[in-house]
């Protein structure tokens, strides 16, 4: 399936990250956004206010954030693609919803612009402080996916990646962009329509009687309806059988939540994107994400300059981690820096994964600026040498 | 206040009650709303335990539903007997 | 066919569910009746009803009706009733839930709801308590009545839902009590056939807690208090509507309006500034 050619803004543009975001759900077919002002991700939807009436899209600005995260939802199950928009208070406030998506199978889509916190925090300035959040932040078990862009074109183009890993795994996905890339101005290449891949809702072709919209009929997903099929389902965030009915033991709780984290973590290989070079044979390897890999892109290249020995591992998609890809930079270098703009919350993941092969040292950044270029070359030169 | 039953008319209806015995739990609405006391608690017990109405009074039934409209628990209900009506 | 008669609520039941949780005497289940009749009389067809509840005792209505249904999270049965109704303009969206849960926790979500005029019917079945955790107090819960969390009897101001959902806006406001079956029919019947944003309280039992803890007996002498002491006062001015503890109960259909919904409003705004440039949203359509 191809994008709508009547509402992607192919061509060249010079827009902020915000911006490209609205633009990635436009041509993503998210035609439905409910949302509520917060800073820094507003820019998000006023881009899509402005659009929306002109491409046949619904955005509403809701009382709050919590009626926004189950809003959109409302209109997944209607039968559109649709998302919410926030930062980190906001996002506190829709966790009970990431649950309900989780629980249901609803796809959906949830902007995290991430800013310094906790609480009120820095709502003007950068951190990457959300990423536990994003896959704890709700009670229970559950699995989410979750995608960090860098740059203004990876806000446009990973929102669709976001909207289609929805579609395909019927989870919650996190867009966790964050102040500096949301604002920050840059070329977005918005690509004709017809070269925008997107992965459509399939919907059940078995009759009304016969169908059951949690039972596995093939693969790992139910298959899934829209309201006014003629199905009639029953969908609640209790736990439920194959019917959708709620069930009240262990047995089918056991059945359900193993489920719903095997449908994601039985698929990381598929769902995994990261970027890695010269890992092999290195001395020590960085590993980052988001913002945060642009700064330490540069610093790498400047001491590869000076012939240190340095491999760099970008993870585009945080949530599921990916063991296997962290297990074998662990073989095949010395010593991992995980570099992040919070306290340390991946890097918790690496030492896990790790498991003691390798030293795994950490720089930190307690939010509301960017890494320092000059922090991470020292750390570099101090582990390496 | 007037009393929420179906005025009886001149020539009632003739009705029937229908109980699903399984789902009712006891409360006696339909006894204590019907308007033509048709029914009453008794000593009978359902599979969990509740005390069932009985239709102590048939032929006094009208069929009008409001044992049925009542009953939180959708386990009664009256339907009107069939009458022929002109041109049937 | 089997000339077997059938009860008429069946047609809207998911039979295999029964029977229900609810407790011998509550109220829901009545209302539920009336609902199921209202339907009927309104000619919607099942394919286009979506019923929406959030948590609670009334909120397990929403798991009872064949229809499509969303049993949701606590208090955001109508923000997520709102994506939905917006997003199948040719169905009917109902949130069917109790007074803990649209009035305290869902309080913002109601009052916003009917401001902006979305076209749904809410039914709100008030049993003045909490009952699925046991009988405490809410926004309704009248001074001086015992709840689990008022030992010593609620000594809050409550809400007048119909004058609260009447400032608000809503298009068609009403309230009965499970007593006034056919009253109910008739006024679900008409919010069901209202344009925008409708809102009826249905005053019902719960014997197991509110009714014990304050001495009031069972289901049907609730009942008989809401037969002996309510007046039908149609039209009346909804700030004189307020309860207190065994008052008397005015009921009746008090607002009726005609302002645009939210989308129709939507629209109209586009089209004068957009003109053709309008593309006007058809939801899943």
């Amino acid at each position: 399936m191809k994008a709508d050619p009547t509402a992607v803004a192919s061509g060249m543009h010079f827009i902020d990250g915000n911006e490209a975001c609205g633009e990635g759900a436009i041509a993503a077919g998210c035609r439905f956004v409910a949302g509520y002002p917060i800073t820094p991700s507003t820019e998000v939807v006023e881009q899509i206010s402005r659009r929306f009436p002109k491409i046949g899209g619904m955005f509403i600005q809701m009382e709050d954030e919590i009626a926004s995260s189950i809003c959109f939802q409302g209109a997944v199950w209607a039968g559109l693609k649709a998302m919410t928009v926030s930062s980190g208070p906001g996002i506190s406030l829709m966790m009970e919803h990431v649950g309900l998506a989780a629980i249901t199978e609803c796809p959906s889509v949830f902007v995290n612009v991430q800013r310094g916190g906790p609480s009120t925090g820095l709502p003007t300035l950068p951190a990457q402080q959300d990423v536990m959040q994003a896959r704890w932040g709700s009670h229970g078990d559950y699995e989410v996916i979750a995608v960090a862009p860098s740059s203004p074109q990876e806000c446009f183009d990973h929102v669709i990646t976001c909207f289609n890993f929805a579609e395909k795994y019927r989870c919650p996905v996190f867009f966790m962009m964050d102040e500096t890339v949301g604002h920050m101005l840059g070329k977005v290449k918005i690509p004709p329509a017809d070269e925008i891949e997107l992965v459509e809702r399939v919907y059940t072709k078995r009759p009304p009687g016969e169908y059951l919209p949690y039972k596995i009929y093939e693969g790992d997903q139910p298959e899934m309806v829209r309201v006014g099929m003629g199905h009639r389902i029953h969908s609640t965030g209790l736990t439920h059988d194959e019917r959708g009915y709620p069930e009240m033991n262990w047995q089918a709780q056991d059945k359900m939540v193993r489920r719903l984290c095997s449908k994601i973590n039985d698929h990381v290989d598929e769902i995994s994107i990261a970027q890695s070079d010269e890992v092999e044979g290195s001395d020590v390897t960085i590993v980052s994400y988001g913002i945060t890999s642009r700064v330490v892109a540069y610093a790498v290249d400047l001491v590869r300059k000076q012939g240190l020995k340095v491999g760099r591992v970008r993870l585009v998609t945080l949530w599921p981690f990916n063991e296997k890809l962290i297990k074998d930079v662990a073989q095949n270098t010395k010593a991992i820096i995980v570099a992040e703009m919070n306290l340390g919350q991946m890097v918790h993941e690496v030492e896990r994964v790790v498991a003691g092969k390798v030293p795994v040292h950490l720089i930190d950044h307690a939010g509301g600026a960017m890494l320092e270029l000059d922090t991470i070359i020292e750390k570099i030169k101090e582990v390496a040498s | 206040m007037g009393t929420e039953a179906e005025k009886e008319s001149s020539t009632p209806a003739k009705g029937q009650v229908y109980i699903e015995e399984d789902l009712c739990k006891g409360c006696s609405f339909c006894v204590a709303f019907c308007p033509t006391d048709v029914l009453a608690m008794g000593g009978r017990l359902n599979y969990k335990g509740y005390h069932l109405p009985d239709i102590v009074a048939p032929e006094k039934c009208n069929g009008c539903d409001m044992c049925g409209l009542y009953c939180p628990d959708f386990a009664i209900f009256g339907v009107r007997s069939k009458r022929k009506k002109k041109g049937e | 066919m089997s000339d077997t008669p059938v009860n008429p609520v069946n047609d809207l039941l998911r039979l295999e569910r029964m029977p229900h949780i609810w407790c011998g005497g509550c109220g829901i289940g009545t209302s539920v009746n009336c609902f199921a009749r209202a339907v009927a009389k309104a000619e919607i067809d099942h394919e286009h009803l979506h019923v929406v509840s959030g948590i609670g005792c009334t909120g397990r209505v929403a798991g009872y009706v064949n229809v499509d249904s969303f049993h949701t999270t606590h208090g955001r049965a109508i923000p997520f009733a709102t994506g939905l109704s917006l997003s199948r303009p040719d169905s009917k969206v109902v949130v069917y839930s109790g007074d803990g849960d649209l009035t305290a926790i869902g309080g913002n979500h109601l009052i916003h709801a009917a401001r902006r005029n979305i076209d749904m019917t809410v039914i709100c079945v008030n049993n003045f308590t909490y009952g699925m955790t046991g009988g405490q107090v809410t926004p309704t819960t009248p001074y001086s009545a015992k709840a689990s969390t008022t030992p010593y009897g609620n000594y809050e101001h409550t809400f007048n839902l119909p004058n609260l959902a009447d400032a608000c806006g809503a298009q068609f406001v009403a309230r009965w009590t499970v007593y006034h079956v056919r009253q109910l029919t008739r006024s679900m019947t008409k919010a069901l056939k209202t344009k925008g944003f409708s809102f009826i309280e249905v005053i019902a039992p719960c014997p197991t807690l509110y009714q014990r803890r304050n001495k009031l007996g069972d289901g049907v002498m609730a009942l008989q208090y809401y037969k002996d002491q309510s007046t039908i006062q149609n039209g009346a001015d909804t700030a004189d509507v307020g309860l207190s503890f065994q008052s008397d109960i005015v009921v009746g259909e008090f607002v009726e309006r005609d302002n645009l919904t939210f989308m129709e409003g939507y629209e109209k705004r586009m089209k004068e500034i957009l003109g053709d440039g309008f593309v006007p949203y058809k939801g899943a359509k």
